[in-house]
């Protein structure tokens, strides 16, 4: 994934005249983490490919103030909120997309009631309607034979009830696609949520990500598939810690679409 | 003397209704120290939420076993309230099986058999569960939170209804041995009737008086015992539903007085010094998030009274599965116990009177609120639509707004966001180097 990849600007699509169909809002974690960085740019490579107008706001995107208002600081999160607001509606954004499920999830409820009205999509759910519109296709038939299994975020899941995007673009593959025994709505969270991706867990007697990971691993999966770079981050470190690295892969889901590209 | 019978049953009658609503009255009165909150929009979705999830008990089919046994329970005891219903205006007019003539015989016969079998599977549902909470000890009642009153609230309650399911066919067992009985013995009760049949009619009588005094005067007790019970649920998981959270569960929602505090600093031109509008200070919460009960809101507190102990929650939760000591079931359980505390007081005191005690750290610790993933898990798994998360949010936000007592790595996150528009130390001016990097 070396060829160069076209990520225009709103600044500078608005100094040309343009105006994208979507915003793409690549958020902290896809800007600044080094696995999601690989994330942000498999999705770009699609929507290149997918000749989706987008663009992006650079270095005036920032925080949403998720983390800020699941540990309970509201003043930080509205002071983000608003900021973030003022921005996307000077540039009169209407539809914005993401690969994070948190930044989803509060673009698409929290904003709303502070002035910040658009079409919020989960990248999943972008992806599904490039592949059913036709943009998008499979090709190379890479993953056959090779076992994958969904791990849902619960921002897009459990908190916006969306579970059949990312198995419907999945379910193109053609791979066997084994469910863990809680999934959907009873999916087990990861354990970064809730700003706890910023802080040492609490005492127990095992770590959230490694009891998900073992839940994972009982379907002997090639691949575990993730829609969100904190899940996927923690079910990678979960698979180091289980010693199985080198025989199971952590993967979004616009990665391995990616590679299944000509 | 004839009329003593009925004297006596109107009386004892009224008492226990006239206790019961005290009761219930007591509960309202500590639901509403909540803070006010507004859940009647969206009517037509309430009604049929309350439907589906109360009343058809969908949630509870996620766990088929439990699910069924509870649902027998649940069937049981609605349909066999239609035979209460005849035995309270027996009761009170003195007459004896007032609805048989209504029905005639043979087809009242076929209803009262119906309720036996209903009454049986009653009673085997609940030898079930007695089983599973004491025997074969399910993981999710043996919990800490369910030592002492909790744990012998449940047995309690499923003994009760083992002891009047038997009282009611006790009664009935008896009465086929009558002599002169027209009605043909019912479907049940019919296999039972041998057991009596050695003994005279007097005695026979006896039984099935003592058996229907038994079993009525059982479920007025009963119904006395549900407001300091986990079995209040029968009566509010109704309400509770309706006035559930119809959002995406995603959605915190925001504080409106911060909003107004955080758009005075975005603008320049904003007066601080401008008095007000009307109205204003209605809106102005006495303090940012949640230390004691009456700083939730009434949502919050009905909850913690319709909250069955299932434990659905805490099984369900990460925090709690990996040995952390956060439990959302505890969280509800902790709320009402401290709100009853509270309304007790208020009830004496005339208002509350500082007690030295707050539901932040006097029944909830810190360690739990911090352990939440707000995964949700234990909204979705809650059969009557309970929300603990909403709860552990607005304690975390006073911990935050009003302590400045987060913990260190999580001030250390929100400078970051703070100064440089992200949770981790990275400057602003480089979010698009990903563009470049291969
Ligand atoms: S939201 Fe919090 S309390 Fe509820 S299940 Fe998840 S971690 Fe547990
Ligand atoms: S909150 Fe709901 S799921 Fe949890 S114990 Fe109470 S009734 Fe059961």
């Amino acid at each position: 994934m070396s060829e160069a990849l076209k990520v225009p600007t709103m600044a500078e699509m608005m100094a040309s005249g343009q105006k994208p169909e979507v915003l793409f809002w690549v958020g902290c974690a896809g800007s600044f983490d080094d696995r999601a960085k690989k994330i942000t740019r498999a999705f770009v490579k699609l929507l290149n490919k997918a000749n989706v107008p987008f663009a992006v706001l650079g270095t005036e995107e920032s925080c949403t103030g998720d983390p800020a208002k699941r540990a309970g600081n509201e003043f930080l999160f509205q002071m983000q909120a608003l900021m973030n607001i003022e921005v996307l509606n000077a540039y009169e954004v209407q539809k914005i997309v993401t690969t994070c499920p948190h930044c989803f999830n509060t673009l698409k409820n929290e904003y709303p009631e502070l002035g910040g009205k658009y079409e919020v999509m989960h990248h999943t759910q972008f992806l599904k309607k490039l592949l059913d519109e036709g943009k998008l296709k499979v090709e190379g038939g890479v993953y056959k034979g090779k076992r994958i299994t969904f791990h849902d975020p619960c921002y897009l899941g459990r908190a916006n009830d969306e579970y059949e995007a990312p198995r419907e673009v999945l379910a193109q593959l053609e791979a066997d696609i084994s469910e863990m025994k809680s999934c959907k709505q009873r999916g087990l969270c990861c354990g970064a949520g809730g700003a706890q991706m910023f802080k040492e867990a609490e005492k127990g007697n095992k770590e959230v990500n490694i009891e998900r990971t073992e839940q994972a691993l009982e379907v002997q999966p090639d691949i575990v598939a993730t829609g969100c770079p904190f899940c996927n981050t923690m079910m990678t470190d979960g698979v180091k810690v289980k010693e199985q690295s080198t025989k199971v892969k952590v993967y979004d889901v616009a990665e391995l679409l990616a590679k299944a590209q000509a | 003397m004839q009329y003593v019978d009925n004297v006596v049953f109107v009386a004892v009658l009224a008492l226990a209704i006239f206790w019961f609503s005290k009761q219930v009255g007591r509960i309202r009165k500590n639901i509403n120290l909540g803070r006010d909150i507004d859940r009647t929009d969206r009517k037509s979705e309430r009604w049929s939420t309350m439907l589906r999830v109360a009343f058809g008990q969908s949630k509870m089919q996620a766990r088929p076993i439990p699910g069924i046994l509870h649902f027998i329970v649940y069937a049981g005891f609605i349909l066999i309230n239609i035979e209460v219903l005849e035995i309270l205006i027996d009761g009170i007019f003195g007459t004896h099986r007032v609805f048989a003539p209504v029905l005639g015989e043979s087809f009242y016969g076929v209803v009262i058999g119906f309720f036996e079998v209903l009454a049986v599977l009653v009673l085997l549902a609940c030898v079930i569960f007695l089983w599973r909470r004491n025997v074969s000890k399910v993981k999710r009642f043996q919990s800490a939170e369910m030592k002492g009153w909790a744990f012998r609230d449940g047995n309690n309650i499923l003994v009760i209804e083992i002891v009047l399911m038997t009282a009611l066919l006790t009664m009935n067992a008896a009465e086929a041995n009558f002599e002169g009985h027209g009605q043909a013995p019912f479907l049940v009760s019919a296999y039972l009737a041998p057991l009596f049949s050695g003994l005279d009619q007097s005695t026979l009588h006896f039984v099935e008086r003592f058996a229907w005094w038994f079993h009525i005067l059982g479920i007025l007790a009963f119904l006395n015992y549900l407001p300091v019970s986990k079995h209040f649920h029968i009566i509010l998981a109704f309400p509770n539903t309706w006035f559930s959270n119809l959002d995406a569960k995603g959605r915190f929602s925001n504080m409106a007085s911060v909003t107004k505090e955080v758009k005075m600093m975005m603008d320049p031109n904003a007066d601080p010094f401008a008095a007000p509008a009307e109205g204003d200070e209605a809106a102005e919460p006495g303090r940012f998030g949640a230390k004691d009960v009456t700083d939730l809101n009434w949502v919050n507190l009905m909850n913690a009274y319709s909250c069955t102990e299932c434990g659905r929650c805490t099984s369900e939760c990460p925090a709690n599965i990996t040995g952390k000591k956060l439990s959302p079931r505890k969280v509800m359980m902790d709320t009402r116990d401290r709100l009853e505390e509270v309304g007790a007081n208020v009830a004496k005191n005339g208002e509350f009177k500082e007690d030295g005690k707050s539901l932040l750290d006097d029944y909830i610790t810190r360690e739990e609120l911090w352990a939440c993933t707000s995964c949700n898990a234990c909204t979705q798994a809650c059969p009557v639509n309970i929300d603990p998360l909403s709860i552990i949010v607005q304690m975390r936000n006073y911990l935050v707004m009003e302590e400045s007592a987060a913990p260190q790595e999580l001030n250390l996150m929100m400078t970051n966001v703070e100064n440089n528009g992200a949770p981790w130390q990275f400057a602003q001016a480089d979010r698009l180097n990903w563009k470049d990097e291969a």
